[in-house]
Formats: C-alpha cells, structure tokens, sequence
C-alpha cells in the first residue's frame, strides 16, 4: 500500500500489476475499493494531484433513485443498485447524506401532462412510492417557492450526498486494503502486450495483466492509446451557483425540473453542507478543459432560479463554478470489455455516475472475471469511519468530549466553515494527503465558505505549508 | 459550561474594544470581548500605514499602533478580552455558544455587543465568470498573507491587477508595491480618478469580466467603453478585488435580526440598539466599510446606552425604519441609522455613484418631509453626515421613512 505523487515509480516485481485503473474519480476508485477485496496487486493511477478532481468533484452532488432513467438501460440497473450500495456504505462510514426527497415541480399544463407518465416511468424503474401533489400540498411543502407552481411528482428517497468524501472514502479504503496509488501520473502511451500490458507514464512505465479506463471525460482519448475507437465524449458543461447558508431555510425538498422538449433544465438542491445550489447549465462544448463559468450562463442561472425560488437572489453566492460530465451521444452508459485485450472500458458516465458508483464497481469486477483475471477469495476491506463534513450531522467545533481530548478541535481557524485546526491536520496527515488548497478544502471546507478566504485563507495556507516542510523534511 | 457575564462584545475591532473600554471604565461590571482570532485589534493590525490618529503626544499611528493601543485601553479599564474563541450561535435571547480550545461554554449576559465587522466580497459573489485558478484574493487575504509570509511571489504573485475604487484599493496597491509586485492596473467602473493611485494605470469606466488561466491565473478579460464593449486582457498572475464590503452578519441574522436592505447589516437606532432587546450592534457591521476611528466612535457611544439598559431603562418601542428606496439600484446605496426613535439622531449616507450637488429628500408613508441641495459633490466611498433635524418630523407612529437623491 502506498500513495505516490513524485519521484519514479516503483520498478521491479513492483511494478507488475494484476489491475491498474487509470483514473480515480468516483468510478475508477470504486473499482479500486472493490478490487482491494481479492488478493490482488491493484494500482490506481490519476493524472492529477489528486483523487476526485475531474467530473467527480463538480456535479449536483445527488444520490438518485434512478427514478427517471430509461428503463431497461444498463444504467438504469446501476443506478438503482447503486442507490442502495452507497446508501449503506454511506450510513457505514460515516458519509453524510440526507434523504430530503425530491420534487418535480410542473409550472404549466405541459409539465402538468407529464407528471403521471414520469410517476408510470418511475414504476417501470421499481419506484412505486411516488405520488402527485396539488398546489396547495405543494406550497405547504415548500412555502418559498414562486407563484406559478401547478403541481409536482414526489418522489421520496432522493438524497443529497457528499461527493468529495464518497471519492475519497473510496480511494482510502483501496489504499489502506493494499491498492497503490499514482497521482500526478499521466499516461502517456500504451503498448498492450501479452502477458503484460505496458503503461507509459511520465513517471515511468508500470506493467499490469488487465487493465480497466476509468478515465471520465478522457475515455475516448484513452480507448485511442489502446487502438479502439468506439465512441466520442462530448463534453457536456454544467455551471452552478452555490448560495450562502443562509438560504437553507427557503427550501426543504431537492426541486428537480420536470424533463421537456426544451431541455432539462435547471434544479435547486439543499447541499449536505447547508448551503442551497442552482444549476447546471447544460452546454455542449469541444474543449475539455472548458470549466470556466460564462456571464451569460450565470445569468441565465439566475432568471430560472428566481422563478423557482425568488428569495433566493437576495443571497449571497457563496460560490461559483462548472464541472463537465461525460456525453457520448448515447442514452447509457458505455462500459464494454474487451476479453482479448484483458481491458474494460467505463465511459459515458454522466451525472448519474456517483450514485450508480459501487454498482459500476461491481459490474467492472464481473467482467474482468470475464476477461480471464482470476479473483481469488474474498477478503475484508480495512475499516473506515471518514471526518463528517456535513452539517446536519455532529461537527468537531461541537463536541466537548473530543476538544477536551485535543484541544485543536476546538480551535476554529476557517470561521465560515468552522473548520478547526484539528481536522486540517487530521487531514493533512491522513491516508491520501490533499496535494493543494483545493483539496485541503474538499476534505475539510476550509476556505470554502462565504469569505473564500478573506479571513482564513493566510492562516490554512499556513497550516498546509507547516506541514508540507515537514513531510519534506522527514523524508 | 454554563457562565454569566454582564456584558458580552463580540468582536475585538476598534468598535467592540472602544465599546468595552467604555463599559468597563464606566463600571458596567464584568465586561468580557470574544475575538475569533487569535490576535485582538480587528483590520487595522493588517494594515501597516499612517492613517489612524494620533497617540497622547500627538505621533501618527499605524493600524498596528492603532490595534494594540486600544487593546490596551480595553485590558486598563478592566475588561476580558478572550482571543481564539468563537461564538457559534444562540442559545436564547442574550445567551450565545462558544467554542474555544478550552472546551464548549454557553455564556448569558445582560447586553449584547455585536462587533463583528465587514468583509470583502469575494470573486464568487460578485458573479466574476471564467474560471478558478489561484491568484485571486480579497485585500484583506492579500494583507493577511503578507503578514504571515511577508512578500512570497508564489503568495502574491509579480503582476497584479486590483478591481475597485475605494480607499482600500488604494491600500491593496500600496501593500502589493510594498511587497515588490507590479501593479498593471486598477480597474474601476466609476470614472478613474488617476490621481489616487500615483503611476499606476486606472482603467476607468472598466469590469474585470472574466478570469483566466489553470492552475496560476494568467491575466483578466476586461470591459470598458460605453456599455462596456470594448473587451481586451491584462496579463497578471494575482487579482485582488477590493472594497465591495458586506457586513459579517452571520450573528445578527442568527439572532433574527432584520437587515437594512441597503447596508446587509442589523438597523438599529441612533444609540445602536437593535430590533432585539438586550441586542446593540457597532461598527462595521452596520453597513460596511468607515474607518477605524468611526468604528471606535461608535463603540464609545453605545456604552451609554448599554449602562442605561443594565440600569433598568425600557428598550424603546415604536421606532420608524429608514432607508434608501426599494427596488432596483438608485443614486443612493444606504442611509444609517436604520431605526428612528424618539431621540433626534444624525443621518449617515452613502451614495451609489458620484453626484454633482444632489437633492436629498425625506419621505414618510409617500409623503414629503424635506428637501435640500447639498453643495459639492458626493463620492461613493465616502459617507455624508446629516444633522438631526434632517429627521425632524417624523412620526413615531408612522411607517417606513425613505431618503432619495436627485440629480
């Protein structure tokens, strides 16, 4: 077991693999976790500095019923599977989740009309506990929303859900089951052989038996390195709005639109954190770095957002960005083996991909079987309990018990996410150290609140450069 | 741990130490300052420049000078001042929750300073598209790392632009000059005033609308010219958006507060109390940004009233909200105090944009009380100061009071 970010990789016996997963995003380290349960030699390989921070960092952070997928698809399976996967594995590990419900709100006859063909859709995916509301229940239930609301389709069970955890528990749980993982190593080349494929990474080659793409935005791209081309992934830009916590009260339910020829269009979700976020824009683009948030696009944000929720404007945004999920022009999932190649492709992993993770896991492991790597026995996972970075659940600043154990945990330094000094160094010092501000921030929140920094940011930076020399200075 | 106090500030700026030197002084009895971080003295520490009075033998201080003389004041006169305690929310309605490395407290008190001051508004609350590199501070990140790692370019960076007007901007150019960093540009959307910002370029008239780069910012869009079409790029590494200020309010709206629609800070009334009995609020968390010496001014003040309360004397009903019109952005920004009482009190006011002698006008329930032209000019980062009589008229038992300009 080891996490490596610089310096050559290992070589030797080492560097021959049963698996490597290129990419750990939500997906490629869910198959990781699930691979750590064979005795395997499993590599996690990540071009960036660190886990989830591609597609899986910026999405609407739901955990979906599947309530509304394409009955029959691959992914409609893996969704619904997944829900209940995660659901359990979060309650296990301590993943913050709330399960507010969701609801699609009709704001004209159209959207009306459809409500009971979605509420039928639903049955077909094994919902039948859904039901239509009136107005008048409507604006019981949600008393902030615009005028206008015709009627909604309930659909309990849908969830808010932290999707940096989810990412990071994955990679944890790998790493500390035996699963190595390379960040900050690209793959450049591939040069598939027998028995043993060859990976060229700028940090040196790593050789492996199978090999599983879990390369997100970049499947296509990979598939390439590999010689097939069976799909294009268009990257789709979804930009969202998070507003201040002081909007949490205005909305009580996940409002999800009702699907139309016009588009999807925007929703406006509670976050596990208490704020409340708008989005996403949906906008076909070439470029896949384009996750830059455009003038128009916020506005456009806005206006819908207004009409749902008119209070809402008055927040303050607390903050703003895009993240760009994986379209290939195909209502599914894109996950095909390749037995001769001993390779597995995981693409088209749309928005529903957090949810469906584990499930994706467990269906990659089902064909790897079928590529011929033999699983061997079962084995337990290491244990693992995550920091809570949710608000409706216990956080450190409130715990007597622990700050009287060590103080540093009540040492507040990120005063809008109350993040204290104790969870900043429990997270620097933890299994998969955050590479960089950003994910010191999806590991604790700080500097992700309403001052982004203005006050806390001097100070956090100091802690994670404290420690950065010392980890130099140590080895 | 269950404690009681008879006067809790929250907050150790210039406002909550003034407030709790007076206090103390005036044998309020056990007077106690919570500060979050682990200095007291609130913004002017950050601010290493003359501007901030004199001390007794008539030498200018600093904003640190500033910071520690009136720690000391508040220390001399007897009050607590507890650093690296935060107070996290209520427990009822003069009874707030702390936590500090010394574990979890639940303190009572008999009055309530709120103290808690104004920030900057971030990138992300002024909608600046584009995207989301490193390099983009507020003046108040960009102080409070120059004081913790003194000038580090991978800090700060060696190309600056600033966005705004205001006093503080000028104060972000100087802590950046100061630190060795080029400044391109100041890129302001009110007319430029060259003058203010010595060699350095004023984009007047100018939006930064977009951010670019990955990783390290690599230079900002901006729009200038009339409606603002005219779009080219400054190459810089760091932006640092100044001004723009929002009350640090999380308190008050937790207590219930009703905000002043103008400000985003608690409306009290000319002797700072607010709509909660027991409650006060000073400084800059009324409405933004004035300067120290104002802050600390109004600490001073709100100790006679704080004394009054603990002496028995009724909280005042029947007072008159006041502000600026509602609605879409007018020539105004924001008027203080935001409750009218029965004691005549001046009127602070903040105009939106510059106005060339402007009338000010005074309205109750539609009707006209006043109208005056003022002489001169009104900038935008600087307040007015209404005599009281401007409220002379006033009634009690009427509704909200609305102070306009024209031009």
């Amino acid at each position: 077991m080891s996490v490596t970010r610089t310096g050559p990789l290992p070589a030797g016996a080492d560097a021959t693999y049963d698996v490597v997963v290129v990419g750990a995003g939500v997906v490629g380290s869910a198959i990781a976790r699930t691979l750590a349960r064979h005795p395997l030699r499993v590599a996690l390989v990540e071009a960036a500095n660190d886990v989830g921070d591609g597609t899986s960092k910026a999405n609407t952070a739901i955990l979906h019923t599947g309530f509304d997928a394409l009955p029959g698809t691959l992914e409609a399976r893996l969704v619904r599977e997944g829900y209940h996967l995660l659901s359990a594995y979060a309650q296990e590990t301590g993943i913050p989740v709330e399960p507010l419900g969701a609801l699609l709100v009709a704001w004209d006859e159209q959207q009306r009309a459809a409500l009971p063909r979605l509420a039928e859709k639903a049955q077909r995916n094994g919902h039948r506990t859904t039901g239509l509301l009136t107005a008048a229940e409507l604006r019981s239930r949600e008393p902030h929303l615009g005028p206008g609301a015709l009627a909604a389709l309930e659909v309990p069970g849908e969830s808010v859900i932290c999707p940096w955890t989810t990412t990071l528990a994955y990679a944890t749980q790998a790493v500390r089951s035996g699963v190595d993982l390379h960040l900050d190593c690209r793959v450049e080349k591939v040069r598939p052989g027998d028995p043993y494929h060859r990976l060229v990474t700028r940090r040196g080659v790593l050789r492996t038996r199978h090999l599983v793409n879990a390369c997100g935005l970049h499947a296509d791209a990979f598939d390439a390195l590999v010689g097939r081309e069976d799909f294009t992934v268009t990257p789709r830009r979804g930009q969202l709005l998070v507003f201040d916590k002081f909007a949490r009260d205005l909305v009580r339910h996940i409002l999800l639109p009702v699907p139309g020829p016009l588009g999807k269009g925007v929703l406006i979700a509670p976050t596990v954190y208490g704020n409340v976020m708008l989005g996403p824009t949906a906008e076909d683009l070439d470029d896949k770095t384009a996750t830059g948030t455009t003038a128009e696009g916020l506005a456009g944000l806005r206006e819908q957002g207004g009409r749902i929720l008119p209070a809402l404007l008055d927040e303050e945004v607390t903050a703003v960005y895009a993240g760009l999920r994986a379209a290939t022009g195909q209502e599914d999932y894109r996950i095909a083996a390749h037995p001769g190649l001993r390779y597995v492709t995981v693409g088209g992993i749309r928005s529903t991909g957090l949810t469906a993770s584990l499930a994706i896991a467990e269906h990659v492991r089902g064909l790897l079987a079928d590529c011929g790597l033999g699983l061997g026995p079962e084995r337990p996972l290491a244990r693992l309990r995550m920091p809570n970075l949710g608000e409706a659940f216990p956080r450190p600043y409130r715990d007597a018990r622990l700050i009287a154990r060590d103080p540093e945990f009540g040492a507040i330094v990120c005063h809008c996410e109350r993040v204290t000094r104790g969870e900043i160094r429990a997270a620097l010092t933890s299994t998969i150290p955050p590479g960089g501000l950003d994910g010191l921030r999806r590991r604790t929140r700080a500097r992700g609140g309403r001052c982004q920094g203005h006050s806390c940011g001097a100070e956090v930076r100091a802690l994670f450069e404290e420690h950065a020399e010392h980890r130099e200075g140590t080895r | 741990m269950n404690r009681t106090v008879d006067v809790l500030v929250v907050g150790a700026g210039p406002a909550g130490l003034a407030a709790a030197a007076r206090l103390a002084a005036a044998g309020a009895g056990r007077v106690e300052v919570l500060e979050r971080e682990l200095d007291a003295g609130g913004i002017p520490r950050h601010c290493a420049r003359p501007g901030f009075g004199a001390d007794a033998r008539g030498r200018p201080l600093d904003g640190p000078g500033y910071a520690r003389r009136s720690v000391r004041a508040a220390l001399r006169a007897g009050a607590t001042v507890r650093t690296g305690v935060s107070a996290t929310g209520w427990a009822g309605p003069l009874t707030l929750d702390v936590t500090a490395p010394t574990g979890l407290e639940r303190v009572r008190a008999r009055a309530v300073v709120l103290a808690t001051g104004a920030r900057e508004r971030p990138r992300s609350a002024r909608l600046v598209p584009g995207s989301r590199p490193a390099g983009v501070l507020t003046t108040g990140e960009l102080q409070r790392l120059v004081l913790r790692f003194g000038a580090r370019p991978e800090h700060i960076g060696r190309r600056a632009v600033v966005v705004g007007g205001d006093p503080v901007a000028r104060a972000a150019v100087r802590t950046l000059r100061a630190a060795g960093v080029e400044v391109v540009a100041v890129v302001t959307e009110h007319p430029a005033r060259r003058t203010a910002f010595g060699a350095v370029p004023v984009l007047g008239g100018a939006v930064v609308s977009e951010l670019l780069g990955r990783g390290r910012l690599t230079g900002v869009a901006v729009r200038s010219g009339a409606g603002r079409t005219t779009r080219h790029t400054l190459r810089c590494d760091t932006v640092v958006f100044t001004g723009d200020w929002i009350p640090d309010h999380e308190l008050a709206r937790a207590c219930g507060l009703p905000l002043a629609p103008g400000t985003r800070g608690p409306a009290t009334d000319s002797a700072f109390r607010t709509a909660a009995a027991g409650v006060f609020a000073v400084g800059n968390l009324l409405r933004g940004v004035e300067p120290a010496v104002v802050a600390a001014a109004e600490g001073r003040t709100v100790a006679a009233a704080v004394i009054g309360l603990l002496e028995g004397r009724p909280w005042p009903e029947g007072r008159v909200p006041v502000g600026v019109p509602a609605g879409s952005v007018g020539p105004l920004r924001w008027v203080t105090p935001g409750l009218l009482g029965p004691v005549a009190a001046p009127l602070l006011v903040r105009p939106e944009r510059r106005l060339v002698r402007p009338v000010l006008t005074v309205t109750q329930d539609g009707a006209p009380l006043r109208r005056v032209r003022l002489n001169g000019a009104l900038a935008p980062w600087r307040s007015v100061r209404l005599p009281p009589w401007w409220a002379h008229g006033v009634d009690l038992g009427g509704g909200p009071v609305v102070v306009g300009a024209e031009e």
